[in-house]
């Protein structure tokens, strides 16, 4: 989503956000993320301003103080930032590919299946699944950190079963130019 | 003073709303949930990557270079040599050894494009130009500075404030951004860009060329 991207061209414009659609933004993190209340408010104190930046293919990133938290393509989920990500690891579903796959990862391809279903890799058990479509974090082997945000392009029950094609499709990775976005 | 307290008071009972943590195992069951705390991620200064994943960008000597310098137990962590085993992990030796070949490669390929860029950064020109727009009135545009990581923005402020005349980002003719501000000041613009003031700093003089435009007469026709 993020392979080109910057400040200068892609950013029609900033705006507070109002605080009855702040609420309703809060809510729909709280319920999208596994994270409570509380930490949200570390990371999204209720007295600061939520700013908008619309970009242009309805994009919206959201900003608390300059540094963008989160952000959401039209009426889709809402993502984290990487950044914040790192901080709050536990906040989206993991899941891990193999050591062969992070120079791809990083350049922006798909992740796919047999790079999560291998010996280096991780999906959710089968009791656990995860649907189609779904917003995850990209763990790598061998690595404490994320190394991008994705979306399920499969449920995990199928990623396993069929082991072929694109599994998770990464909507931000590290070193791509929203990486390199630090303040808006 | 009223006010505050209220605020002080409606504030208190939020951390104690519900939200049981179920997901850490490892945290003692706790009547309050407190809010976790982030993880500290330490950041490599060169690449910007979380240091692990250093090896992965595009200048991997820079940044064991300065992790070396700045904390050492990690870099012992990452690049020692039994580090370097267990890192292979699951994955293939040939595998492993054209991912160093990239590496190089990659590093090479940056480098080449920080060279090349610094080149053309240095070879790139300042045009100061006095533009007529009546018989004894002038504007200045300033073209190009935007090359020497100058926020336009900002410098059109700086320029609005020291001349006290008005001062614009506007997009020229070719669509590309310059500097237009209201009056006849090449000459102090280019005394400023010579005494590196404020947002000026890092622009070499000698690239600074001048360029005259007057208004034809058969323009209006």
């Amino acid at each position: 989503m993020f392979k080109r991207f910057s400040l200068s061209s892609d950013v029609s414009g900033q705006t507070p956000v109002k605080s009855s659609i702040q609420r309703s933004i809060r809510n729909a993190v709280l319920s999208q993320w596994k994270i409570e209340s509380s930490t949200l408010e570390v990371l999204w104190p209720k007295k600061e301003a939520l700013t908008h930046v619309k970009c242009k293919d309805h994009l919206s990133i959201y900003a608390v103080q300059g540094e963008p938290i989160f952000f959401q393509h039209s009426d889709g989920p809402i993502y984290p930032t990487l950044r914040v990500l790192h901080r709050y690891p536990f906040i989206l579903p993991a899941v891990k590919v193999d050591r062969g796959a992070i120079r791809f990862l990083l350049a922006g391809a798909s992740m796919m299946c047999p790079g999560l279903t291998s010996a280096g890799g991780y999906l959710p058990p089968d009791d656990t699944p995860l649907e189609a479509g779904v917003p995850v974090a990209i763990f790598t082997e061998g690595k404490e950190h994320a190394a991008a945000i994705g979306i399920t392009k499969l449920s995990t029950i199928e990623m396993r079963k069929v082991n072929k094609g694109v599994g998770v499709e990464p909507i931000t990775y590290l070193g791509d130019e929203f990486w390199a976005i630090k303040t808006v | 003073m009223v006010r505050k307290n209220n605020q002080d008071q409606k504030g208190q009972p939020t951390p104690a709303a519900p939200a049981p943590s179920t997901t850490e195992p490892t945290e003692p069951a706790e009547p309050i949930p407190e809010p976790k705390p982030p993880v500290q991620v330490f950041y490599c200064a060169v690449c910007t990557f979380p240091v692990e994943y250093c090896e992965f960008g595009s200048s991997l000597s820079k940044c064991k270079e300065w992790l070396k310098d700045v904390r050492v137990d990690l870099y012992e962590r990452f690049y020692s040599e039994d580090a370097l085993q267990a890192k292979i992990g699951t994955m293939s030796l040939e595998a492993q050894s054209k991912l160093e070949k990239d590496a190089v490669e990659k590093e090479a390929k940056a480098d080449a494009k920080a060279d090349a860029a610094l080149k053309k950064k240095l070879a790139s020109q300042i045009t100061i130009k006095r533009i007529e727009r009546n018989k004894r009135k002038h504007v200045t545009a300033i073209h190009g500075l935007e090359a020497f990581g100058v926020d336009l923005k900002k410098a059109a402020k700086q320029f609005a404030s020291k001349f006290a005349t008005g001062a614009s980002v506007t997009k020229n003719a070719q669509g590309l951004e310059e500097i237009v501000v209201q009056g006849d000041v090449g000459d102090e613009v280019f005394e400023l860009i010579e005494k590196q003031v404020g947002v000026l700093k890092g622009i070499p003089p000698d690239n600074v060329e001048f360029v005259e435009d007057k208004k034809k007469k058969s323009e209006g026709a």
